[in-house]
């Protein structure tokens, strides 16, 4: 395939901050790149970094890795695409991911142009879509209300490779990219050098995370050559491969459907692609296939929830585990009847959950007859309307979690606290309510860019070009 | 009687975005993948018995390329609420291990 001149992309590691070997991303770029892409988000880890804004990865790692690809960038002169910064991609956290790139600018003594990509939404922006009818749900939920969209604390769009495409054709040396499809961001320089669209929307998914396509994930990222017909898909590390089987098994992974994959502006279709081995390292994959559809972006939401404090005790009695069922169901009833009885009203909306881990705390299922077990660990996790009330419930549910006996006639016995004080706050939960994709003319509409050229200015911050 | 667990080299669940789970059984060799896809224990209905899901919810896709049988079924809640107990969805897989084929 590579007569007709491939568009190279390297994807140095499969989630900003998980760790970039500085030896691969050399090795890449020393063999000719176009790009270095990669995400730096997902939705994998809950709400929480959605609703709060803030990054579930450790602001040293991800900073160790833009170090790595600040300089690389400057050195190699290949521009840089990061998506979905600081996990949900949503302002703040593409504006905390820019003052980690200004910080490591300063110190490296760099001035590149960088460039942001916006995607969150302004409610009365998607809440007028909705009223057009241009907000369609997706499978399970149903159709988006005013009440659900107004509970979001942030919405974020998931961009396509449009808005990355048009930030380098506009200078851009560093695109810093909010909530972007895994797969966008890597599409987006081998679609701008028109390479083919199936290919490398394709590519995008396979190199998604990084060296999870290749035999040893743990060994760290790809690179992808994408030509007109077909892609190339080669690990970074000299001593790990890609075969056949490996890649084609990762459009298994995290997808419901491992054929078709929904993505802004079309689907793409690898329910024809053949995946053959190029040597014992690389893998070449063609007949993918892009097809457009109308443009929609999917968006994501999340709402706080109520207020939680949990407990632990370990249990080791042989008589309260040979009947754990009716010991949980009867503790149950006499934590909600306390708790009732103690704050009446006042108590509000609560709820008490016990999990008997080493029973089927995870699961949630009946537990198979004569199913041994030498210890539980018993959860109770407290949720109420107020962080206050959440620790009051817990407190006032210790003494009789603490001392519940199997039979009530017989002396009180004592489980295993591990902790003192034995209530843990845990603050808030959150919930995403999202599950939708509205309508757009284009990939450009609902996305705003801000454009930093460090060079022309040392206070480069103040003097921000917004477009 | 077989197993599942003796016929799959491998089988795992993992979420499929914050509303859907999705579990793959990884065959040991194309010939236990033809010889075990159609058996009654590996239909969608037997798969949401096990898990305690609605049948209906259930969509299973045979990838024979990769000796492969997907099932996806949305999660009961979102992930991550008041009552989560698997984040990921990576610990649902359990349950299909004993099926009977």
């Amino acid at each position: 395939m590579n007569s007709d001149n491939p568009t190279v992309v390297v994807v140095p590691v499969g989630a900003l901050g998980a760790g970039i070997k500085f030896e691969h991303l050399e090795a890449g770029l020393a063999a000719g790149a176009h790009a270095m892409a990669m995400d730096a988000g997902s939705t994998d880890s809950g709400p929480a970094a959605l609703a709060t804004g803030l990054s579930k990865y450790s602001r040293d790692a991800v900073k160790s890795d833009l170090k790595l690809l600040v300089a690389a960038q400057a050195k190699w002169g290949v521009p840089l695409l990061v998506g979905s910064c600081g996990t949900s991609g949503c302002d703040m956290a593409v504006d905390w991911t820019r003052d980690i790139v200004l910080e490591i600018c300063q110190e490296l003594n760099l001035t590149p142009t960088l460039a942001m990509l916006y995607s969150e939404q302004e409610k009365s922006v998607i809440r007028d879509r909705l009223a057009e009818g241009r907000v369609l749900p997706l499978a399970p939920l149903g159709a988006l209300t005013e009440d659900t969209l107004k509970s979001c604390e942030h919405v974020v769009a998931l961009m396509g490779p449009e808005p990355y495409i048009a930030a380098l054709e506009a200078g851009a040396d560093i695109v810093l990219g909010g909530r972007t499809t895994d797969t966008a961001v890597i599409a987006a320089v081998p679609i701008m050098r028109g390479a083919g669209v199936g290919p490398a929307w394709h590519a995008g998914k396979i190199a998604e995370c990084g060296g999870l396509c290749t035999i040893t994930p743990f060994e760290g990222g790809v690179v992808i050559r994408v030509g007109a017909d077909a892609f190339e898909i080669e690990p970074l590390s000299a001593t790990n491969r890609c075969t056949p089987y490996s890649v084609s098994a990762h459009m298994l992974y995290e997808n419901s459907d491992p054929y078709l994959l929904h993505e802004p502006g079309g689907v793409l279709d690898v329910s024809q692609a053949r995946y053959e081995p190029k040597d014992d390292r690389i893998v070449r994959v063609s007949g993918s296939r892009f097809i457009e559809k109308p443009y929609t972006m999917k968006l994501e939401g999340a709402a706080n929830g109520p207020f939680q404090s949990i407990m632990l005790v370990g249990i080791t009695d042989p008589q309260v585990l040979a009947a754990l069922d009716k010991f949980l169901a009867d503790m149950h009833a006499t934590l909600v009847g306390r708790v009732k009885a103690v704050l009446g009203d006042a108590a509000g909306e609560f709820d008490i959950s016990l999990r008997p881990y080493g029973w089927n705390a995870v699961l949630g299922l009946p537990v198979t007859d004569g199913f041994p077990t030498r210890e539980i660990g018993l959860l109770l996790v407290a949720t109420a309307e107020t962080k206050e009330l959440a620790l009051r419930i817990a407190k006032i549910c210790n003494p009789y979690f603490f001392h519940f006996p199997m039979r009530r006639d017989k002396e009180l016995p004592s489980y295993g606290f591990p902790f003192s004080p034995a209530e843990i706050e845990l603050g808030r939960t959150y919930a995403f309510v999202l599950n939708h994709v509205v309508e757009t003319t284009d990939g450009h509409e609902l996305v705003r860019r801000t454009i930093l050229p460090l060079a022309l200015t040392t206070g480069a911050r103040e003097h921000a070009q917004a477009e | 009687m077989p197993k599942l667990n003796d016929v799959c080299r491998y089988v795992r669940s993992k979420a499929a975005g914050p509303f859907w789970i999705t579990v793959d059984l990884f065959f040991e060799s194309p010939e236990l993948f033809s010889a075990n896809k159609d058996k009654p224990g590996l239909t969608a209905a037997s798969i949401a018995e096990r898990l305690h899901l609605r049948p209906e919810t259930v969509k299973r896709i045979e990838v024979p390329d990769l000796a492969v049988i997907k099932f996806s079924y949305p999660r009961e809640r979102a992930q991550g609420g008041v009552f989560e107990r698997d984040m990921h969805g990576g610990q649902q897989f359990s349950p299909l291990l004993d099926i009977d084929l």
